[in-house]
């Protein structure tokens, strides 16, 4: 004989004395049916994002918290309705103490006197308000009396949501509150909240200069298509991006300044030159702009330069990029010429120097030896912080990348000697 | 010296110079066996900790090879020191998967009786293990025994005081102990390249006994390399320090995010030398091993998760006094006193069954 029965998933604490984690995502709905490990939700704490398996096998029933909401460690996110052995052990869970009846605080016997003494008062104890002081310094922010809060943590604890709940003006995380009319207002989380704070963070504090050029680049499509059909380069994707990248390392080598890091001290600042290239590529992705690099790309053959970009894409495209591909840049270049714009004034990503913004390819008219022909025409855009690069320096650095791309088989045959 | 291999990732069985290794069918069967019912529990334990059954856990994944090959080779007799990450050793020396559990979900202080086992605790002070086992070995020379010590640490280990003190009283003495670094290539965060400008084998030299570099995913080459300094160690000439190069393919714990420092690719370069894949076709190729086999190994897994999902679930914390018993061997007064004094303590509150 089978018998159904319900089986709430709590929030576990996964790391050490974590007390709050994000719903990031569902992997499962409302009727799904479940197996024991399978992966359902991903979380995100202080410390981690972390995938969380299922602990029974059975049948979703409900999904208890949604998509970008904070919950406290302890709280039911899920429960499964489960096809079982008649027996119901409610199991301990050490991840966040015993279920909740264990969690309540212990009751110290009295002696007769006192027992008589709180006969008297009322029925419930009083005792201060069980809260965390994150929640109790919100409450306070808000002016929200915590004692008339209803509590619906665990054990009676006052949860961040209860104090929200009952703040006038509370912006409760549940739903995004919206203003009167219909206007969409969205949250702004994750990789897209992380780009804004590092546009901000770059924009207000590194000096922005912008320089462009434009640059003849019949060449460098000659290049990409005699590469292509090359041995050497068979199943690796190149691309005029393969060249532009070669020609802003080649850029480094020349003027090593560019790929730099402006540092405050406590004496006043540094600037740190760094010995290798880690190119940033810019990529359009799923989930926002990310800007994963390529390590050590100063140290590539061709080859393997164009392999590497094109992986990082893919990875980035695919989702797969790890906090550390997404680190660790040191100059970085962004295509917007896919997007079909000749140029911009990019933004430096924090902790770099300079940005190279690489315009649409597109037929111009050309004056070569004084006659107009018709040839490939690509703008470069380059930004850079002036307290690391002057203007000269810039300029100079901007026009070897053109001189690169006019001419990439030369260039690359001379190396990187300065003029 | 070269890097000790004698099964390349591919699974073709390769020689070496100076080791090599005769096993039987039913021997390299059971190593097989071992590593992929040690991943089992490994990631079964994973999974707990993600369901808030265990308060902590540091998964041995991709160091299989390492832990098995070495604690196979030791005689039964022989005694281990293990870090918090050895559950290869702890398996091979015959300790219950759930009893590797319990202490992780807070209900053991240990989790099993070390003279049964020959094998101590979990060690979670980095290092300490060392000079326990070096101090075992010199007890070892007391007895005038045939035993061997044979202690476990990281390539972060390599780095702490007490182990380098360790080597130096183990070299002074000739102590009858074999080093097991597995370097697994980080500590926490920190990269191997970081912690060492000399390969890891290499300073042993500067302690005055020899040091040897082997290939940690490749069980067979683990294992020849081990014997060779048990017997070493047994026959009166002192210690050895193994360097298994290997890779901690998971996190450090369940408490950490590798994805903050590694990169994507590092992992995918490490999944084709993975321990067991190129066990499993060297087995097949040789015709030791068929499908049935490797099936019934697969369930023998299946079944042991559902035993150690079972068997963590319904495990009992213990009475809350009991932590004093085993601070000392005999009995003892201070002891006694402060466990009376939490009794009175805990028989204050109302819901207290005494
Ligand atoms: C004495 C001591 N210092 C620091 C720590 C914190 N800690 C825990 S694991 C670890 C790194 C160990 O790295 P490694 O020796 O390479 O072993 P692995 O974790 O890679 O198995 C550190 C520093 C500790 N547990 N003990
Ligand atoms: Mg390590």
């Amino acid at each position: 004989m089978t018998e159904q029965h319900q089986q709430v998933f709590h929030l576990p604490d996964v790391g050490e004395g974590l007390t709050e984690a994000e719903i990031v995502k569902w992997l499962v709905a409302t009727g799904d049916s479940v197996s024991v490990n399978q992966i359902i939700v991903e979380i995100e704490t202080a410390k981690a994002v972390v995938e969380l398996p299922c602990p029974y096998a059975g049948v979703i029933d409900a999904l208890h918290v949604s998509e970008g909401e904070i919950v406290p460690v302890g709280s039911p996110i899920v429960t499964i309705l489960v096809t079982a052995k008649a027996e119901d052990r409610e199991p301990v869970l050490v991840g966040y103490g015993a279920k909740a009846e264990h969690e309540v605080r212990r009751r110290p016997r009295k002696s007769d006197g006192q027992q008589a003494a709180v006969a008297a008062t009322a029925t419930g104890t009083v005792t201060a308000a069980r809260t965390k002081p994150l929640v109790r310094k919100l409450a306070k922010e808000l002016g929200v009396q915590l004692d008339s809060v209803t509590p619906t943590g665990i054990g009676g604890v006052i949860t961040r949501e209860d104090v929200l709940g009952s703040s006038q003006n509370g912006h409760a995380t549940k739903q995004p509150v919206t203003p009167a009319g219909c206007d969409d207002r969205q949250p702004v989380r994750g990789v897209q909240r992380a780009m804004a704070d590092a546009m901000v963070r770059s924009a207000f504090t590194a000096p922005h200069v912008t320089e462009w050029v434009e640059v003849d680049v019949s060449r460098t499509l000659e290049l990409v298509a005699r590469l292509r059909i090359h041995v050497a380069f068979e199943g690796i994707r190149v691309t005029p991006l393969t060249i532009v990248a070669a020609a802003v390392i080649q850029a480094v080598k020349k003027y090593p300044r560019i790929n730099s890091t402006w540092l405050e001290t406590p004496e006043g600042a540094d600037i740190l030159t760094h010995h290798d290239v880690h190119l940033g590529i810019a990529a359009d992705t799923p989930r926002g702009l990310l800007v994963p690099s390529v390590k050590s790309a100063g140290a590539m053959e061709l080859t393997e330069l164009a392999r590497s970009i094109h992986t990082l894409i893919e990875t980035a495209r695919a989702g797969r990029s790890t906090p550390a591909d997404l680190t660790g840049g040191t100059i970085t270049i962004t295509n917007i010429g896919v997007f079909g714009v000749d140029g911009g004034t990019p933004i430096i990503n924090p902790g770099e120097s300079a940005i190279l913004a690489v315009g649409r390819i597109l037929d111009r008219p050309w004056v070569v030896d004084g006659v107009v022909s018709v040839r490939p025409i690509m703008q470069l855009s380059m930004s850079f912080d002036h307290r690391v690069i002057d203007g000269a320096l810039g300029s100079r650095a901007l026009v070897s990348m053109a001189n690169f791309l006019a001419d990439p088989a030369v260039e690359m045959l001379m190396g990187p000697t300065t003029e | 010296m070269s890097v000790v291999q004698l099964l390349t990732p591919e699974g073709q069985r390769v020689s070496h110079p100076g080791y090599d290794i005769n096993l039987s069918d039913s021997e390299l069967r059971g190593l097989y066996r071992d590593m992929v019912l040690v991943r089992r529990v490994d990631t079964e334990a994973t999974a707990l900790q993600r369901q808030g059954e265990l308060g902590l856990w540091a998964p041995c994944l991709g160091q299989e090879a390492a832990q098995v090959g070495s604690a196979r080779a030791m005689a039964p007799n022989d005694f281990a020191f293990p870090t918090f990450r050895e559950h290869g050793v702890t398996w091979s020396r015959g300790i219950a998967p759930l009893d590797m559990l319990a202490m992780c979900r807070g209900v053991s202080n240990g989790g099993w009786d070390p003279q049964v086992h020959r094998c101590g605790p979990y060690s979670i002070v980095i290092g300490a293990q060392v000079l326990h086992g070096v101090g075992y070995a010199m007890g070892i020379q007391f007895d005038g025994a045939e035993d061997v010590a044979v202690t476990y640490f990281g390539d972060g280990a390599m780095a702490q005081g007490d182990v380098n003190e360790a080597f130096v009283f183990a070299a002074s003495f000739s102590a009858p102990v074999v080093f097991f670094c597995q370097n697994n290539q980080w500590a926490i965060s920190q990269p191997r390249d970081q912690q060492s400008n000399i390969e890891i084998y290499e300073r042993a030299a500067g302690f005055g006994f020899p040091g040897v570099q082997v290939d940690g995913n490749d069980v067979l080459a683990v294992m020849a390399v081990t014997k060779v300094a048990l017997e070493r160690a047994r026959t009166g000439n002192g210690p050895t320090l193994i360097e298994a190069y290997t890779y901690r393919m998971g996190a450090h714990t369940t408490s950490d995010d590798p994805t903050r420092y590694r990169l994507a690719g590092e992992l995918e370069t490490w999944r084709l030398r993975d321990p067991i894949e190129r066990l499993k076709v060297y087995l097949a190729r040789q015709g030791i091993a068929d499908r049935s086999f490797f099936d019934h190994i697969e369930q023998e897994g299946e079944e042991l998760a559902e035993h150690i999902r079972e068997g963590v679930r319904g495990m009992v914390p213990p009475r809350p006094e009991s932590m004093f018993d085993d601070v000392y061997a005999e009995p003892h007064a201070r002891m006694d006193e402060q466990r009376s004094k939490m009794r009175e303590y805990l028989a204050s509150f109302e819901d207290y069954v005494g």
